[in-house]
């Protein structure tokens, strides 16, 4: 019995030195260790930096090859780059990671997220000068998206691109359906009539739709396309003042939400496709039109079709031209130290990845480095170059702690545009369910 | 263990066995406390408390305020009627159904393994799986197999999964093709509990097949009907993973159970005063459906 209890005692023992064994193990092989770095919150080794994207699919294909141009330029450097889920899930980590003083030295986040994620105090301030000593300046940069990387009159991003939504359209269809003009561009498409005329045209020749767009299970898809028009309206931004204030135009709103249940009485547009479902009736014929994001480009290019892209039509003219656009750029989340914060090496990296850019515009996005927007390769790059124009007009999401890329604030004036769309909501009765579920949200108290 | 050695002294083995229950017992109870009495504890306190996933520390003493805004917040009561909904609408066809398919096999001799696994294989599908499978195959707009085949019977198939009216049928159906295994499997083991004999002298008194299943198999069944209904219940109330998986919660939040407002508004809008609250709430319910149905089995057990 004694020597039951003591074996008992001494496999207890010999238990315990093993743990601690292999805890001072991790605790020597050190830094190299993250899973050891997140328990004890040490930084990296001194020259490795952690990359954070939301990048899968094609952008994540570009951004790999990207990254490697620059393991390849930096050989004594490490990079550990980790691809997440797009959308809420990215940010919540990304939010957490920097609170729990682990965050990456560099990560992605879109323009319209960073005036959350700055207001939170997550984001490490840049200044002109540290970015000029890795060649980036402030006039190599796009006026819209460098300014858009500004909160509280300090940067605090480096953008990358711009990536509005835009109009897909199949040359061959639309040559067809006589919408070509002689340089073989679309013609007649800008008020409302017109774009109907159009889509009327295409319909008689593809026998389905004249327009793929999804409603199904995609509701960011949807405020796109109601953002787009509504500010096309002259609509107000949804919320100002950080998301405390709803400011709706009614009249904008129900106006927008009549163009899309217009859409859908037509029977120019279906009422119940997903995002993939979308793309496959442009590629199979069965529209001759899509309204989608650019970085969908690969998708479309893939089933090798002729197609085109260009600028959402003016569909409204009551204000300058507008069309939804958000923008990737690269942050440095806020570390606890200046050792782990690593500005050089993380900026070295940004600059590499601009001057990557070329590679990043192939994947439809519209780069944010003016010496790849503005140079001869760039222009001969089709589609991906005609619709440039649209970053001028782009409207990013209104600023709110529930707003930007996959938020609430998305969410909800999707459904109520799905709403419009199904014709389950009166336009009328959309608008009012867009502004009283915004109120809702203003009301609650900011979590940042 | 000392008893039976019965080598050591009294005395010894009266402090040895002392401490053998405790000792026995601490592997678990060390996990259970630190992994669901600390966390219900912290949820508890949390929810007095206006915490941000984005700040550190506890956040500002708020009271009730939580308690107040959820009772009022009128997606609180929309997204505990899904999960009210769902739980009706996959309880009753995943007992009854296990039931019968169960009774159903046991009556195989030959070829049982094949149908018991057949029923039972779904199971044993990871949820990211069965949620790709349907998501991107058999329920997919214009493409999937579910939408062809309703259109062979000439009627227009809605959007599975994109029809506010039908998504939650979509899923419930998705619910019960995956899970129906476990039931089945926990009735197949209950069949074979029941001897023989009382079903050869029930023949020989002239009881027919569907006699014997109503007034033999059935009331036989009742212990093991219990803890089907008991653990389906439950099961049914925490369902997260296959809804945020498929339809995130949607279309129009048509889908959005209790527990992923909890994850949205945890762990997204970063609330975690108010998410402590309604994880506080969902609890309760549970625990109370629990309580109310092993009351009533107990007492319906006492009188027969």
């Amino acid at each position: 019995m004694t020597d039951h209890a003591l074996s008992r005692r001494g496999l207890l023992r010999g238990g315990a030195a093993l743990a601690a064994a292999a805890a001072s193990a991790t605790a020597l092989s050190g830094c190299g260790n993250t899973i050891a770095q997140g328990f004890t919150g040490a930084p990296p080794a001194s020259r490795r930096v952690n990359f954070w994207n939301p990048f899968t699919g094609g952008d994540g294909a570009r951004m790999v090859a990207m990254v490697d141009a620059y393991k390849k330029a930096h050989p004594r450097n490490t990079l550990k780059a980790t691809t997440f889920v797009w959308g809420n899930p990215y940010y919540t980590k990304l939010s957490l990671s920097a609170v729990g003083d682990r965050p990456p030295q560099v990560a992605i986040a879109h323009l319209s997220k960073v005036p959350v994620l700055a207001e939170a105090g997550l984001l490490r301030e840049l200044r002109e000068d540290e970015l000029a000593k890795h060649g980036m300046t402030p006039d190599k940069f796009d006026t819209k998206p460098w300014k858009k990387a500004h909160y509280g009159g300090k940067l605090q991003a480096v953008p990358l691109d711009t990536h509005p939504f835009v109009l897909y359209s199949r040359t061959d269809l639309a040559k067809k359906a006589g919408l070509l003009d002689g340089d073989g561009k679309l013609t007649d498409l800008d008020g409302p009539d017109k774009f109907i005329d159009a889509l009327k045209a295409m319909q008689e020749v593809t026998k389905g739709f004249g327009l793929a767009i999804a409603s199904n299970k995609d509701p960011s898809t949807q405020f796109r396309l109601f953002y787009s028009f509504y500010r096309q309206l002259g609509g107000t931004p949804l919320v100002t003042d950080n998301g405390l204030t709803v400011q709706v135009d009614m009249a904008a709103a129900e106006e927008a939400l009549a163009f899309i249940r217009r859409l859908a009485t037509e029977k120019v547009v279906p009422t119940g496709s997903d995002g993939a479902g979308a793309i496959t009736m442009l590629t199979t014929g069965k529209a001759g039109f899509l309204f989608d994001g650019v970085w969908q480009v690969i998708s479309v290019q893939e089933s090798k079709v002729k197609f085109d892209m260009q600028p959402v039509p003016r569909i409204f003219s009551d204000a300058p031209y507008a069309c939804f656009a958000d923008s990737h750029a690269l942050v440095l989340p806020k570390a606890s130290t200046e050792e782990a914060q690593r500005l050089d090496l993380s900026l070295q990296f940004c600059g590499s990845l601009l001057q990557s850019s070329a590679e990043w515009a192939a994947g439809g996005h519209v780069p944010a480095w003016l010496p790849t927007q503005q140079s001869a390769a760039y222009k001969k790059l089709e589609p991906q170059s005609h619709y440039t124009a649209a970053a001028d007009g782009a409207v990013y999401d209104p600023v709110a702690w529930y707003g930007g890329a996959g938020s609430n604030l998305q969410v909800e004036v999707g459904d109520a545009t799905i709403g419009a769309l199904k014709g389950y909501l009166s336009p009328k009765a959309g608008a009012e369910r867009i502004r009283s579920e915004l109120k809702k949200l203003a009301s609650v108290e900011s979590p940042i | 263990m000392a008893s039976t050695l019965g080598t050591a002294s009294p005395q010894r083995a009266s402090r040895t066995s002392r401490w053998a229950g405790p000792g026995l017992i601490a592997p678990f109870a060390i996990f259970y406390v630190i992994f669901l009495v600390g966390p219900l504890i912290y949820t508890f306190i949390a929810g007095f408390f206006n915490g941000s996933l984005l700040k550190t520390g506890m956040g500002d003493w708020v009271g009730f305020t939580n308690y107040g805004d959820v009772l009022a917040d009128s997606e609180f009561w929309r997204t505990l009627g899904h999960t009210l909904w769902f739980t009706v609408l996959t309880t009753i066809p995943l007992v009854l159904m296990a039931l019968v398919l169960a009774i159903l096999a046991d009556r195989f001799v030959r070829g049982r393994w094949f149908i018991r696994f057949a029923f039972f294989a779904p199971y044993v599908i990871p949820s990211a799986a069965i949620s790709l499978i349907f998501l991107w195959g058999i329920l997919a707009d214009q493409t999937g197999p579910a939408f062809e085949v309703v259109q062979w019977f000439g009627i227009t198939p809605p959007s599975w999964l994109g029809d506010p009216n039908w998504a939650m049928y979509s899923i419930a159906g998705v619910t019960v093709w995956w899970t129906l295994g476990f039931n089945f499997v926990l009735y197949i083991a209950a069949l074979q509990e029941i001897p023989r004999d009382v079903h050869e002298a029930s023949a020989i008194d002239g009881a027919g097949p569907w006699q014997r299943i109503r007034h033999i198999v059935v009331p036989m069944l009742a212990r093991t009907t219990v803890l089907v209904v008991v653990l389906q219940i439950v099961a049914s109330l925490k369902v997260f993973d296959q809804i945020y998986m498929i339809t995130g919660g949607g279309p129009d939040g048509s889908t959005r159970p209790t527990l992923q407002l909890i994850v949205d508004t945890g762990f997204t809008d970063g609330r975690t005063g108010y998410a402590s609250v309604v994880s506080l709430f969902l609890f309760l319910v549970i625990l109370a459906f629990s309580l109310v149905w092993f009351a009533v089995a107990r007492r319906n057990q006492k009188e027969s």
